[in-house]
């Protein structure tokens, strides 16, 4: 890797890094090798501005982010302690001015991150040579950015940013229809097995009383025109995945469909990590904790680790600490599973005395919280372990927007509320979920999607500004269904104005029920 | 730092100053440069740059939380953000650091090499504080010094034989007890009242209002750290000058013409019915962009010069640039410069003049 930074690790670290990757290894912990190096407070804001990817393309929000993380940083209000990146090797970056302890639990918490991103199921799919493709990325966009002029490139990149939500994260695991070529040019069979009428097993001369003639013509007929129907809706299923959908569909030049390209593969990259926030930081967190108090810490560093530690877990009451719920469920696991207080005997015993004291000194805590980081992302998690007693013991709250007053309250301290609003904040990173209901809309080729409501409307002049850079990408008009104010609504771009439709759905009649969802 | 990202920073700073043509300008938000005065809370103006996303908008969303609190009790402010799931984006998008007023006026003294301001001469007011310094053997029992009273007691007690170690209680008499003594204490205080005029005429836009506000907060710093006591009077105009409170001050739009005499004549009225000069160190600031009635002009001048300016400590004209406005008055203000030590004047075309215009009102050390 190019880079302009002097990185070498120091001998007191490597030493230090052998240590605690020797302690990691024995809890159990696997992952790839991880690398780390040392930089520089103002180094280390740059590559956090560009998510941890020194070769990462250039664009102006990345000297966005940069002038954050330096004002942060120079003012004293935050620091950026650890920044690890999913790949094989593992990169970790350390600050040079940092103390020796916070070395030590910075390098722990990395290699709690690094076990994550190899055994999670969520992170199969990543590409682990993410660090070479983006640079890739970036020599592309550069090489663009010479072609077609800064300007150009960058408001492009501009409206694909502005859409890179709009991805379907669990089509990494489902394939929800055959990808389809661009250079697939067989004509459409027209499969006459599915059209085919039903036949009945018959004898010749039963044939015509079995089989008969009329009925069979009509039956073939309405299959066609299901089938046609079928067909002839663009695309099949609703998309979720609208940056696949524009790429495969919309009329780009070959350089815009391959920016578009790198936005998606990017945003496919960091899905990952944003579902599984909770449980990723959980077990980082639970792992420096472990390794340092049991192992690597020397008693002349309590005090600091315990600054560091607490600032770390610090809550605050208008917003969940990601560290501080996963580390906490994570502890929670493996109580219970160490004393047996989970199952239907447990779940089922009314004498609170004796659950509070309940041990069946099971053991299976540890083996617990591996199988939990190996299958579950942050909504599996909370949903299967979030307990009362965990919301209760933890002083836990749902909060709701009030209009009039036009501030948060605190709306209740019910188990399922907050279970409910919790997970709905982590549903889709807590976006509204949008989909591609036709390309072909009104039959003049213009794009209609559809909000599917959950309770919480729309911000309208986000959504409309949006819907003008999709209209950019699509070419045509394009249209998004809504609510608003409990109305459905259609919001509209035709590439000069904007405008607003209340009432029906569509103004055509409804072709499909059913699909729409 | 490196090269890279120097250049993307570029790109971004370029982009929020508006020196690139881009669409994206209207989604600039600039932070806040004035942060809750009342809180001493400063924010540091964080410029972002907003990227349209299909996003929720408040209504029906909420989020977790942990802390105490009561079911229907209201989050403070800036609290409950709702969580845009675990998405790696930082949250607020303005940073805020605790420091007391004085010490950002010390920071602004010290970033534009400020004079101390001297206050004119007079110790003004006179003020009388109560001060507890002495004790003595008569008072009201609210007053009872407490230990003296009790040290005085067993003493007694000691020396009278009376205090037995083992049960060791005391009782203090009559003559035992102590009370705090107060002295007056004759208290020089310098007080000063800032005059802020602006013109409200339709020339002037919000923009140019927001650089008025902003420019305003900083004088009022300054000066508030040199004096106890400051009052503030807000004076409007356009072709008629009303006062006004503090928020109708940023916030009204009139239209019409331009009158700046009216504002001076009302400014006049002001200081001599309630702010008397040998009493009072005045400020007055005008802002204005420079547009008046011709005829206006000289009669503006006049009693700028005759009934005005022999009162102030200062008189600071900052002239916003406007679209509409032409811009003349600043000349005829600045010809007052030579004879006149108290006048300043500045020109404020935009928001990056800010800092320099402060210099130029503040810097006379007045």
């Amino acid at each position: 890797m190019d880079t302009p930074y002097d990185t070498t690790l120091p001998p007191h670290l490597r030493s230090l890094k052998e240590e605690i990757e020797g302690y990691a290894r024995g809890y159990g912990l696997d992952f790839y090798e991880t690398i780390f190096e040392v930089i520089d407070a103002e180094d280390l804001n740059e590559i956090a501005a560009y998510g941890g990817f020194p070769t990462r393309y250039p664009h102006w929000s990345f000297g966005m982010s940069y002038e954050e993380l330096r004002k942060g940083y120079d003012y004293g209000l935050s620091k950026i302690y650890e920044m690890v990146i999913n790949n094989d090797p593992c990169y970790a970056y350390l600050m040079r001015s940092n103390h020796t302890v916070d070395q030590k639990l910075v390098m722990a918490h990395v290699y709690g991150h690094c076990d994550f991103f190899k055994n999670n199921a969520y992170f199969g799919h990543t590409n682990r040579k993410m660090m070479d493709e983006m640079a890739n990325h970036g020599a592309r966009i550069r090489h663009y950015v010479e072609r077609f002029g800064e300007d150009e490139v960058e408001a492009f990149l501009d409206r694909c940013m502005s859409i890179d939500d709009l991805i379907d994260v669990h089509s990494t695991a489902i394939r929800r229809r055959e990808p389809v070529s661009r250079y697939d040019f067989t004509p459409e069979q027209d499969d006459s097995a599915e059209t085919r009428a039903t036949r009945f097993k018959s004898k010749d001369y039963m044939d015509d009383y079995i089989n008969p003639r009329d009925l069979l013509k009509k039956e073939e007929e309405e299959r066609r025109k299901a089938k046609e129907q079928i067909s002839r809706s663009f695309p099949e299923r609703p998309e979720k995945d609208v940056l696949l959908f524009l790429i495969e569909n919309a009329p780009l030049k070959n350089w815009q469909r391959d920016v578009l390209e790198i936005v998606r593969d990017e945003a496919y990259y960091f899905a990952p990590q944003g579902m599984t926030k909770v449980a990723n930081e959980g077990w980082a967190s639970y792992w420096h904790s472990t390794i340092m108090t049991q192992k690597a810490m020397s008693p002349s560093e309590v005090i600091d680790f315990a600054d560091h530690h607490s600032g770390t877990m610090a809550v605050s009451r208008g917003r969940i600490n990601p560290y501080k719920l996963g580390i906490e469920l994570l502890r929670d696991i493996e109580h219970r599973w160490n004393t047996g207080k989970f199952g239907k005997e447990y779940e089922e015993c009314d004498d609170l005395e004796k659950k509070r004291k309940w041990d069946k000194q099971l053991g299976l805590g540890r083996q617990k919280i591996f199988e939990v980081r190996r299958i579950h992302n942050d909504i599996t998690f909370i949903d299967t372990f979030l307990t009362p007693e965990f919301c209760v013991q933890h002083n836990m709250f749902a909060f709701a927007w009030q209009e009039q007053a036009g501030n948060y309250f605190i709306e209740s301290r019910d188990f399922e509320k907050i279970k409910q609003r919790l997970l709905f904040s982590l549903t889709n990173f807590g976006k509204p979920w949008i989909y591609v209901v036709d390309g072909n809309f009104r039959n003049r080729g213009e794009l209609l999607l559809k909000h599917q409501h959950t309770g919480v409307e729309l911000r309208l002049d986000h959504a409309a500004e949006t819907l003008t850079n999709l209209q950019f990408l699509w070419g045509r008009p394009v249209h998004l269904q809504t609510l608003v104010e409990g109305k459905p609504t259609m919001l509209s771009f035709d590439g000069t104005e904007h405008s607003t439709k209340t009432g029906g759905e569509t103004d055509e009649p409804k072709r499909n029920p059913g699909k729409t969802r | 730092m490196g090269q890279k990202i120097e250049r993307d920073h570029q790109r971004f700073r370029k982009l929020v100053r508006g020196k690139v043509k881009s669409n994206l300008s209207k989604y600039i938000s600039r932070g806040e440069m004035i942060g809750k005065k009342g809180n001493d809370l400063v924010s540091i103006p964080l410029p972002q740059i907003e990227m349209p996303q299909f996003r929720y908008g408040n209504k029906g969303s909420g989020g977790v939380g942990q802390g105490d609190g009561q079911v229907g009790q209201p989050l403070g402010p800036g609290q409950g953000e709702p969580s845009s799931g675990a998405g790696d984006q930082p949250g607020g998008h303005i940073l805020e650091v605790e420091l007391t007023m004085e010490e950002m006026a010390q920071i602004l003294g010290e970033e534009l090499a400020l004079p101390r301001i001297e206050p004119r001469g007079k110790k003004n007011i006179v003020t009388t504080r109560d001060k507890y310094t002495g004790i003595r053997q008569a008072g009201p029992e609210s007053l009872r010094h407490f230990k003296r009273t009790f040290k005085r007691a067993l003493r007694r007690q000691i020396a009278s034989q009376a205090y037995d170690p083992l049960i060791p209680i005391v009782v203090p008499i009559r003559q035992d007890k102590q009370y705090r003594s107060w002295k007056d204490v004759q208290l020089p205080q310098s007080v000063a009242v800032l005059i802020y005029m602006m013109d409200v005429s339709g020339s002037m836009t919000d923009e140019q209002k927001e650089i008025v506000r902003i420019e305003a907060f900083w004088i009022d710093t300054w000066i508030k750290a040199h004096y106890k006591g400051v009052e503030t009077a807000y004076i409007i105009h356009d072709a008629a000058a009303q006062e006004v409170d503090e928020h109708t001050f940023y916030h009204t739009r009139e239209s019409g013409g331009t009158k700046i005499s009216s504002a001076y004549i009302l400014a006049d009225k002001i200081i001599s019915a309630r702010y008397p000069p040998d009493q009072w160190n005045i400020y007055a600031f005008h802002f204005s962009d420079g547009d008046n009635w011709s005829d206006d002009t000289t009669h503006c001048l006049e009693i700028l010069q005759e009934k005005l300016l022999p009162r102030l400590n200062l008189f600071g004209y900052g002239q916003v640039e406007s679209p509409y406005g032409s811009g003349e008055f600043y000349e005829y203000v600045h010809e007052l410069l030579g004879d006149r030590p108290n006048v300043v004047c500045s020109r404020i075309p935009d928001r990056e003049a800010i800092l320099g215009s402060i210099k130029e009102f503040l810097g006379t050390g007045r």
